[in-house]
């Protein structure tokens, strides 16, 4: 039932254009009706797209709101949304978004251009305070409008109600992923101004759902959209979330049929035990994560400053080891880019486990009897257990690690100081992608611009060269080009991986477990844009 | 008795002032930075430094306490870092579920507390006497995490009289009263058994006893209303006990209230909520306190307020 039309030969007539009849299937086998209840553990901290930024609100948010472009749920396959069609300028710097007609906000009002550009330069706007402010700064006139001193983003003009352009100051090839992240999800003024600082505990969009009740600390509670303008969608009638509820009580509560799923996972304790008894484990989906978990050494640090001591550092940790260490709930990584990421080089065989050639590489460094060095680990399990492995790896070629478990905090504010950490494990403020993009993985972890006082760079390494190719892939807009772009990308990690800035450990994947009258696709279930589920999509069995 | 009240409530109120100095200036002098927290990962320095502007946290110390003093002698706590909402209506909407699991905690613990102090101090001695301190050693010294896991475990799952955590009706609020009751029940039974071992002693039970009256008579008439005394003053001074441990409580069966407010803003270094919980916090022990203080002389004339 697929519609979506790429035309790629209009390239040569000076256009690049696609156009969206259905941005997404509707499941023939999903009954409408039902509800459902999802376990946290935590408050939801709020709902509006401009400040949310948990794994936990974002997923919710999406429900509640959408943007111009969207991903085909359960894949990184992105597609028109809000927008009906799109065309892309030639020198890859003006996009224009003809919009979808007739979508309606929860309070009625139609949306139209000038609430998305309402809703972007809101974000850019620094009263706003949002977290996403950077992803908008290829747009022109970003720099007044994030200092201040404008009024709005002078690179959006609303064209006519239903049509908007963007232009921005460099080529862009991330800038329709951009258009799918949650801070450029079309909010109404109205509301915003209504509420205030408090639109995120009122929050209003065009999403398959909308927000039915909210008790402060112990639910909230989602339904149906009736006038949703994807025809079918959503199949559920409601979606309650339940609030404080520690994950084993979750698993527990599932287990007697209670709930459907539990949103924090099934707790590592019991991992093992839900695995061995067939019928639940029937009921767990695995899939992959944009995510890599990862050892940084400071390159300004001696003797980490030597590339063959990252490097014999790199060939003495067991990956293999240490995935056992977490219940092989993860895979070995080579690479900073996870396996689900285009980009990533399927042949590279990265770094092998050598403890003596890491040990001829430390002599060769000039290091013959080891060293002794920190290594930073936030406090919660499994990252001490973890830390310990690769402790003992490293203790077999004479490196002495000491272990600085730390609140997750403490640990970032050492990864920003340019001489503050040594080493960190990355496990708990690991990267995960906000986009699956393999620019994603770059700019801020290992790129220049990272490497500043409070940056994510944690391991300070700056390769100029890097950042132009960086820069050169990211102009490539031309999506009939995404290959070629993608291979610049990936030749661009395998030069870091040569200089060992970090030692990929693994690459999480994740378990999500359900009740047995949950329907739909396993990969809505591990969606990698929507995390834990994907709520418009999935639907309940069991209704009449 | 009017002057000692005033002179306690200003007492009061420096303390608390000491209170939000302190948890102010430690807060300052975290090496998390909260404004880290909000920006996220991805944000640009700028985006950083932006943000640090608006909550006027690139101010020195003094300015930044200044602010917040000013605020708070207004009756305003401030926003949320995290979740941008007022602190006071966050606080608020928690605060009724952390009173009434107070309330049973403090009636699981005198019940329990006070019978088995009683019981023990009645056969002081005895097997009996042993085994009930025994086991409110057990009570004091068992982790709150694990007793209410257990509970949950046995009573809960396993039986299913009572709910599996959450909050709303009277057989929610059983089990965590209890895990909370269980510690405190412990220290009661041990004051129980002592204060009223001492008092069973004392001559005036003797007369009692020798002119005839009852054993219960002499236990509930005489001995009780003495024994009693320092246990008020401790349900006071518990309040403050109280809300240390129900953090943990309220995590593990879901409780919706100000513990679990905390706990998540410590991990997000939310310090409005922080500095918020913490002073309603210290306000409910310093009027515990106030009260234990209060209650005391109505309960024995010879206490004397000044």
């Amino acid at each position: 039932m697929k519609k979506y039309l790429v035309s790629t030969v209009a390239a040569a007539a000076l256009m690049l254009g696609a156009t969206a009849v259905q941005a997404q299937d509707v499941d023939p086998n999903a009954k409408p009706g039902g509800e459902i209840v999802i376990t946290y553990k935590d408050d939801v901290a709020t709902l509006d797209p401009a400040i949310g930024y948990d794994w936990q609100n974002w997923s919710m948010i999406k429900s509640l709101f959408d943007g111009l472009m969207d991903y085909k749920p359960g894949t990184t396959e992105l597609v028109p949304d809000l927008a009906e069609s799109y065309e892309i300028s030639p020198d890859g710097q003006t996009f224009t978004f003809k919009l979808r007609p007739g979508v309606k906000f929860h309070n009625g009002r139609e949306m139209t251009a000038e609430d998305v550009k309402y809703s972007i330069d809101r974000v850019v706007n620094p009263v706003t305070q949002s977290p996403g402010q950077g992803f908008f700064a290829s747009i022109k006139g970003y720099d007044e409008a994030a200092a201040g001193k404008s009024d709005g983003l002078s690179g959006i003009t609303v064209v006519d109600p239903l049509t908007i352009k963007f232009e921005l100051t460099r080529p862009d090839a991330t800038f329709l992923h951009v258009m799918a992240i949650n801070f450029s999800h079309v909010v109404p003024k109205e509301e915003v101004e209504k509420y205030g600082a408090d639109f995120g505990k009122h929050p209003v969009g065009t999403g398959a759902y909308k927000l039915a009740e909210w008790t402060l600390g112990q639910r909230v509670v989602f339904e149906k959209n009736p006038d949703h303008w994807h025809k079918g969608l959503p199949y559920l009638d409601k979606i309650t979330f339940e609030i404080g509820q520690e994950p084993i009580v979750a698993l527990l509560r599932l287990q007697k049929g209670e709930i459907d799923v539990p949103g924090d996972g099934i707790p590592p304790a019991k991992f093992q035990e839900v695995m061995n008894d067939p019928e639940q484990k029937a009921r767990v989906v695995e899939g992959g994560q944009l995510h890599t978990g990862y050892v940084t050494m400071n390159v300004n640090i001696p003797p980490f400053d030597n590339v063959k001591v990252r490097q014999a550092v790199n060939m003495a940790i067991n990956k293999e080891r240490i995935v056992q260490l977490i219940n092989n709930r993860a895979v070995p990584a080579n690479q900073p880019l996870p396996p689900s990421m285009p980009g990533y080089v399927k042949d590279y065989k990265g770094y092998p486990f050598d403890p003596a050639k890491a040990k001829e590489l430390l002599a060769e460094a000039g290091q013959p009897d080891g060293f002794s060095t920190d290594l930073y680990v936030m406090n919660t399990d499994p990252n001490p257990r973890i830390a310990q492995g690769i402790q003992q790896d490293l203790a077999a070629i004479g490196i002495k690690a000491n272990i600085q478990a730390l609140a997750q905090a403490n640990v970032i504010a050492a990864g920003g100081e340019k001489e503050g950490a040594p080493m960190i494990w990355s496990g708990g403020m690991a990267w995960i992608a906000d986009f699956p993009d393999p620019s994603n993985f770059y700019g801020p972890i290992l790129g220049c611009g990272g490497a500043v006082p409070g940056g994510w760079n944690w391991s300070w390494y700056c390769n100029e060269d890097l950042d132009k190719k960086a820069a050169e892939a990211d102009s490539i807009v031309d999506p009939a080009k995404a290959e070629e772009r993608n291979k610049m990308w990936g030749d661009i990690y395998m030069k870091i991986m040569e200089d060992a800035p970090w030692a990929p450990i693994f690459n999480e994947q994740r378990f999500t477990m359900k009740s047995a009258r949950m329907g739909g696709a396993d990969n809505l279930y591990v969606d990698p844009v929507h995390i834990p589920i994907n709520y418009d999509n999935v639907y309940v069995k069991d209704v009449q | 008795m009017i002057a000692y009240l005033g002179r306690r409530i200003v007492q009061s109120v420096l303390i608390l002032l000491g209170i939000s100095i302190i948890t102010f200036a430690l807060l300052y002098l975290l090496p998390a930075d909260p404004v880290r927290q909000i920006a996220g990962r991805s944000a640009t320095p700028a985006t950083v430094e932006s943000i640090r502007r608006q909550l006027g946290l690139d101010q020195p110390f003094l300015v930044q306490y200044g602010r917040y003093l000013w605020n708070l002698l207004q009756g305003d706590l401030g926003r949320s870092y995290i979740q941008r909402s007022e602190v006071s209506q966050l606080i608020l909407a928690r605060l009724p579920a952390t009173l009434l699991l107070m309330v049973g905690a403090i009636v699981c613990e005198l019940l329990i507390g006070l019978t088995m102090g009683l019981a023990a101090a009645v056969r002081r001695g005895s097997r009996t006497d042993n085994s009930l301190m025994v086991a409110s050693f057990v009570g004091v010294s068992a982790p709150q995490f694990v007793v209410g896991l257990l509970l949950l475990y046995i009573f809960a799952v396993r039986l299913g009289w009572f709910p599996i955590g959450g909050y709303g009706t009277f057989r929610h609020l059983v089990l965590p009263s209890l895990t909370v009751g269980i510690m405190g029940a412990g220290w009661y039974a041990r004051m129980m058994r002592s204060s009223m071992v001492d008092v069973l002693h004392q001559d005036y039970i003797r007369t009692a006893r020798a002119k005839g009256l009852g054993r219960l008579k002499v236990l509930v008439r005489h001995a009780l209303p003495n024994a009693i005394l320092p246990i008020v003053a401790m349900v006071g001074i518990d309040i403050g006990i109280l809300m240390g441990g129900i953090v943990v409580v309220e995590s593990v069966f879901g409780w919706p209230g100000i513990g679990q407010l905390v706990w998540q803003a410590i991990q997000r270094v939310d310090i409005p909520i922080i500095m918020g919980v913490t002073l309603v916090s210290a306000l409910a022990i310093v009027l515990g306190n106030l009260f234990a203080d209060l209650v005391a002389p109505f309960i024995d004339p010879r206490i004397k307020l000044r």
